[in-house]
């Protein structure tokens, strides 16, 4: 094993924008750009999944790792993957395509540049899911914000300014105080080699205060409640597949960061914050769900729809349990899916009505059947409905949190209920009803671009609602490994302090 | 063949739901209903395997989710409830496919809703069929979201939609329930197969839990969770809002999902959990005293409604009550004996009701119907053969099965069977003459109806008619055929070992010779009774509900439900929300937040501009200020 597998999927994209950068922008060239893109980010799909292919989904160990020297052998650059990254991987090289094929119809000026902002975040975030070190994962941590900060306040809507503000501003105070606990780790232990951390383990002194630090940058970006609203003004001023990224991965990677880094480097501070999370979780379920039922803006309702979904990802991996971590994991990669789908489904109406306004929309099945049927298949999903992805992140997940806490559990089942509730309510007032809106009249159905990709988002989400294996089984070993670390901690540190 | 059973519904779904265009309305009407009937021949096959063979079989078709302990598979699991079910499912629905035909001839989506029809076919059978609670869960849901579109299927109504929401979110509370139930099953026993939690059953009888600070038994928590689903599919007080409501959609939908087997499978839940269940006295109780509520309570409000197909809505909700108390009172095979006598006589009155109303162009209220038995012969007929078999006629299906439950409770001895018995016996009074005031309004008296002529009501056509037949057969024969076999003394534990579990065996006393005449004696004198007061002299009943206008408008309004819970639930859920949204998101996070801290670096940062003036004696000032405090401090040290 000596190709680079790793870098070629992280390197392969920023090849692709330096490509396009120095393509001239005449109008046909800008069709060029794009099937370069296209390609390249296909290309870089099909890698992934081989490797998932010959990924050893029964070994422990990181695998795929490489170790380069870098910055004065301070800080080595080190990748590596085990079964949850190769998930995350894939579900940002499949997601990358269809922001791209999607640009089609939102993306009116500057094309090429916002063809080079999407490549790079996925250089970014693919990197992310990779890093073996501290430094290196808090740099392509950061940098993925400069692209969308980028992407909304460039292509965004009227007050992108003020809401790429907030985003970068939110993100960024969070990360700050993250970046000064990895040093902290590294004048306590001596290195940042995340796998060396694992093993030496860190002092339960500082535990706390550095898990506080990474939970402060990571809890902005999940985002959960109270520093949640910037993301329903980021989605809404975004462009379509500015929101599908954000929605479906750049959310994602604080939920990979609390499985990696706050449960993985810090298990007692993580076993101490436990009622902290789970209030968090439930508030974030509870009343963004509430919130989410009163919006008029489709973006809005799903941005806080997103809210409420990621707090069951939250509340899951904090129950330590196996179903737990396992649905957690199995949430984000759906709500990957669904969420970007069902953004998708917004940018096709706004794209001909240019309006997200609910109330401006009804009576859509009698002119548009096909876009009725793909949109109540998302809606399906978001309501966590048993035969779709949904369904299985959301059970599993209460499933392990009823073993920890009755009570919560019963609290986190009660936002299933909002979820249909605003949900269904949202389909019914766009997509039935009397055409009431006579410039609704003249929109057309879906084009053929729009049916491939939302088809392609159709299958997973169904076939994994039917048949989740292929991803239960790949997570299985690493989450079970996880949780032994975790578990060896907690009675060692139960068996010092008698 | 349990496949074929299974996925011929499926495929039929498929072709006619995304081919519909392609083949046509005629191809795909045909091929769902022969598909859909191909499956109920086969069933009847396996039924009778289970009946005389005792053939019992799992069939595993996949892992489904396995994660940790937690492993559920994708199954067919055959055995005696199961088989009885599918017989019932398939049955029912192959007739109301055959039915649809000639109902919807009229509508221009005739591929999408014959497509609905056979994929609520398969949740149905996925669900009766399972071997474990998860599959149940998907099946469960899965009716749900049939049920969902069906009701919602003329799309520009707004009541059709409304009430499509409303069914699955109310549906959702009782969902609510019935998933913490399997979390409690997985957190108790580990897993989640019917028979491994049965087994071990015994071994947790007394393990104690703090549920919300109320120390509760386990077996009694998990009965009573489970039960919440089911009350909430099968439409028991409290949870029964959706159902009256979803006659909004079309009538072969009302007749087979929300008659004849969907709201049926929260009874199918507690018989299948017969093992659990009979361990707990205070789950039994609690469903005893729900069912007699809901029968009670839903005839009452039958009484005095007057669309035709709400009546019967209120009557399904009502004989759902009956066979949870049966259920209650430990009578499982009873209470799916009254399932099963219920499924032909309900989906007869509701498919003879989408007739009468066939026949008057959609007109649902009976004050606008009246003395058009002559018109419609047939549908006259059979109507009263399933009046007859609902109100339990002597020698009836419904006269079997009605009876039975009404006798059980009473054996049953204690207190609260004995409460049981007197309501159901009052109650069947009710149903007689709510069944037969609906009778003399629709078809007797004069011609109330001033905008269609009565020279244009018309009998339906054959393809409506057969399988009205058949179920008119079925509601005739299928009480005194299988009555043996579902609750006979000798016979009926035999065929049940495999799935119902008794702890006791059942009374085999028989109660006092009044006793057994009551209720028939009853049923038949308000036959008359009904006559004179709805037809002879309407006078009587205006005087009465003059005199009482109070209880008429508490019963006509439903006893208030809806009302209720608007005002609990609807309305303060959204006001919440509106204060979360403006009041905590944007007027406090946001304000003091993100907003608040770039308004106060604005503001100092404005004020340090000022500090840089240009001036150079400003800058000089300052420094001589620095420096003198600076050397006051260090002379101070």
């Amino acid at each position: 094993m000596n190709f680079p597998i790793l870098s070629s999927l992280i390197l392969l994209p920023t090849i692709g924008a330096l490509f396009i950068f120095f393509v001239r922008s005449s109008s046909e060239k800008y069709q060029a750009s794009k099937y370069l893109s296209l390609f390249i980010s296909i290309a870089n799909f099909i890698l992934s999944i081989y490797l998932w292919y010959i990924f050893d989904k029964n070994s422990v160990e990181f695998q795929f790792v490489e170790n380069r020297e870098w910055l004065l052998g301070f800080v080595d650059y080190k990748v590596g993957i085990d079964g949850i990254s190769i998930l995350f991987i894939i579900l940002t090289t499949f997601i990358t395509p269809i922001c791209i094929i999607s640009v089609n119809a939102t993306i009116k000026k500057r094309l090429k540049d916002f063809l080079i902002a999407i490549l790079l975040m996925e250089t970014f975030m693919i990197g992310v899911f990779c890093s073996l070190d501290l430094i290196v994962f808090y740099l392509f941590f950061e940098a993925g914000l400069i692209p969308m900060f980028l992407i909304i306040g460039i292509w965004g809507g009227e007050r992108r300014v003020y809401s790429a503000f907030k985003f970068f501003l939110y993100t960024l105070l969070g990360s700050v105080l993250m970046l000064i606990a990895i040093i902290s780790i590294y004048w306590i232990t001596g290195t940042t080699d995340v796998e060396k951390l694992y093993e030496i383990g860190i002092d339960s002194n500082y535990q706390n205060l550095l898990w506080l630090a990474f939970f402060s940058s990571f809890a902005v970006k999940t985002p959960m409640w109270p520093v949640h609203t910037w993301l329903p003004d980021a989605h809404v001023e975004a462009p379509t597949a500015g929101s599908v990224l954000l929605a479906a991965i750049l959310l994602k990677m604080a939920g990979y960061g609390f499985i990696r880094f706050s449960l993985g480097l810090f298990p007692l501070a993580s076993d101490y914050f436990v009622p902290l999370i789970y209030f968090l979780s439930l508030v974030a379920i509870i009343y963004t769900s509430l919130v989410a039922l009163m919006q008029e803006d489709m973006k809005k309702l799903i941005a806080y729809s997103s809210v409420a979904h990621m707090g069951f990802v939250t509340l899951g991996i904090f129950t330590m349990t196996q179903q737990g971590i396992e649905g957690s994991i199995f949430q984000m990669i759906s709500h990957g899916l669904v969420s970007a789908a069902l953004f998708l489904c917004v940018g096709v109406v706004y794209e001909r009505h240019h309006t997200r306004i609910i109330n401006k929309y009804g009576g859509l099945v009698q002119i548009m059947p096909k876009y009725a049927i793909v949109f109540m298949v998302f809606t399906l999903g978001a309501i966590g409905l048993p035969g779709t992805s949904g369904f299985v992140g959301e059970f599993l997940i209460l499933m392990g949190t009823f073993k920890k806490s009755f009570l919560v559990a019963t609290i986190a089942s009660l936002g299933v209920i909002l979820g249909a509730a605003y949900m269904l309510w949202l389909y019914k007032r766009i997509i039935f009803g009397e055409i009431i809106n006579n410039e609704i009249k003249s929109m057309i159905d879906l084009k053929k671009f729009e049916i491939l990709i939302l088809f392609s988002l159709v299958i997973p989400i169904i076939f994994f609602g039917f048949y989740p294996e292929p991803l239960i089984n790949s997570i299985e070993v690493s989450v079970g490994n996880l949780l032994d670390i975790y578990n060896t901690n907690i009675q060692t540190n139960l068996a010092y302090k008698n | 063949m349990e496949y074929l059973i299974l996925f011929l519904p499926l495929f039929a779904s498929i072709i006619s739901g995304f081919f519909g265009k392609l083949i046509g309305d005629k191809i795909s009407q045909i091929l769902t209903s022969l598909f859909v009937s191909i499956s109920a021949i086969l069933s009847l096959v396996i039924f009778y395997k289970v009946v005389n063979e005792g053939y019992v079989n799992n069939l595993i078709i996949a892992t489904w989710i396995n994660s940790g302990s937690l492993n559920a598979n994708w199954s067919i699991n055959v055995d005696a409830l199961s088989s009885v079910m599918l017989v019932v499912v398939t049955m029912i629905s192959s007739l109301v496919h055959i039915y649809s035909i000639g109902y919807m001839s009229h509508d221009s989506h005739k591929p999408r809703f014959m497509s609905y029809l056979s994929l609520f076919t398969f949740a149905m059978l996925t669900l009766v069929t399972s071997d474990n609670f998860i599959q149940l869960f998907f099946g469960w849901e899965g009716v749900g979201l049939c049920s969902y579109f069906l009701i919602g299927f003329w799309f520009k109504k707004q009541s059709a939609n409304a009430a499509a929401i409303k069914a699955f979110l109310v549906n959702r509370v009782g969902d609510f329930g019935f998933a913490l139930g399997i979390f409690l099953i997985f957190y108790i026993f580990g897993t989640v197969n019917y028979n491994e939690v049965f087994q071990k059953i015994p071994e947790i009888l007394d393990k104690e839990l703090v549920f919300i600070g109320i120390n509760i038994n386990a077996v009694d928590l998990i009965c009573l969770l489970l039960f919440l689903g089911a009350m909430g599919k099968s439409a028991q007080i409290f949870l029964h809002t959706w159902l009256p409501d979803a006659m909004e959609g079309p009538t072969p939908v009302s007749a087979l999902i929300h008659a004849a087997t969907m709201v049926t499978a929260g009874v199918f839940l507690v018989v299948r959990c017969s093992p659990i269940y009979e361990y707990s006295e205070l789950a039994l109780s609690i469903i005893t005293i729900v069912g007699m509520a809901t029968a009670f309570f839903a005839a009452s409000v039958a009484l005095v409604q007057t669309d035709i197909k709400k009546i019967i809505a209120y009557s399904t909700c009502s004989q759902l009550g009956y066979m949870f108390f049966a259920a209650g009172v430990g009578a499982y095979n009873v209470a799916m004996f009254h399932l099963f006598t219920h499924a032909f006589f309900k989906a007869l009155l509701f498919l003879g009701s989408g007739s009468v109303i066939h026949s008057f162009n959609d007109e649902q209220d009976i004050n606008q119907m009246g003395g058009v038995w002559k018109k419609l012969p047939y549908t006259y007929a059979l109507m009263i053969i399933g009046t007859l078999a609902l109100t339990g006629f002597p020698f009836l299906s419904g006269f079997y099965s009605k009876d039975a439950i009404i006798e059980f409770a009473f054996l049953r001895g204690n207190n609260l069977g004995l409460y049981a018995s007197s309501i159901g016996v009052f109650t069947a009074l009710l149903t007689s003459i709510y069944s037969w005031r609906l009778i003399f309004k629709t078809f007797h008296g004069s011609y109330n109806n001033s905008k269609i002529k009565i020279d244009t009501v018309h009998e339906s056509p054959m393809v409506m008619l057969v399988p009205l037949i058949i179920l008119a057969l079925g509601a005739i024969f299928a009480g005194i055929l299988f009555k043996d076999l579902f609750i006979g003394q000798e016979t009926s534990y035999e065929f049940w070992s495999s799935s119902i579990k008794f702890l006791a065996p059942l009374s085999k006393d028989h109660p006092p010779i009044w006793f057994m005449f009551l209720t028939p004696v009853l049923v038949i004198i308000s036959i008359p009774l009904a006559f004179y007061l709805f037809i002879k002299n309407k006078k009587i009943v205006h005087s009465i509900v003059n005199s009482n206008k109070p209880l008429y408008l508490f019963l006509k309004n439903k006893w208030y439900f809806d009302e209720l819970y608007d005002y609990i639930f609807v309305k303060p859920s959204k006001k919440i929300g509106y204060f979360f949204w403006k009041k905590i998101d944007v007027s406090i996070i946001d304000k003091f937040g993100p907003d608040g801290i770039s308004e106060l670096i604005k503001y100092f940062s404005l004020k340090a501009v000022k500090f840089q003036s240009g001036y150079i004696y400003q800058y000089a000032f300052v420094m001589l200020i620095g420096f003198s405090i600076l050397l006051t401090l260090l002379l101070l040290k």
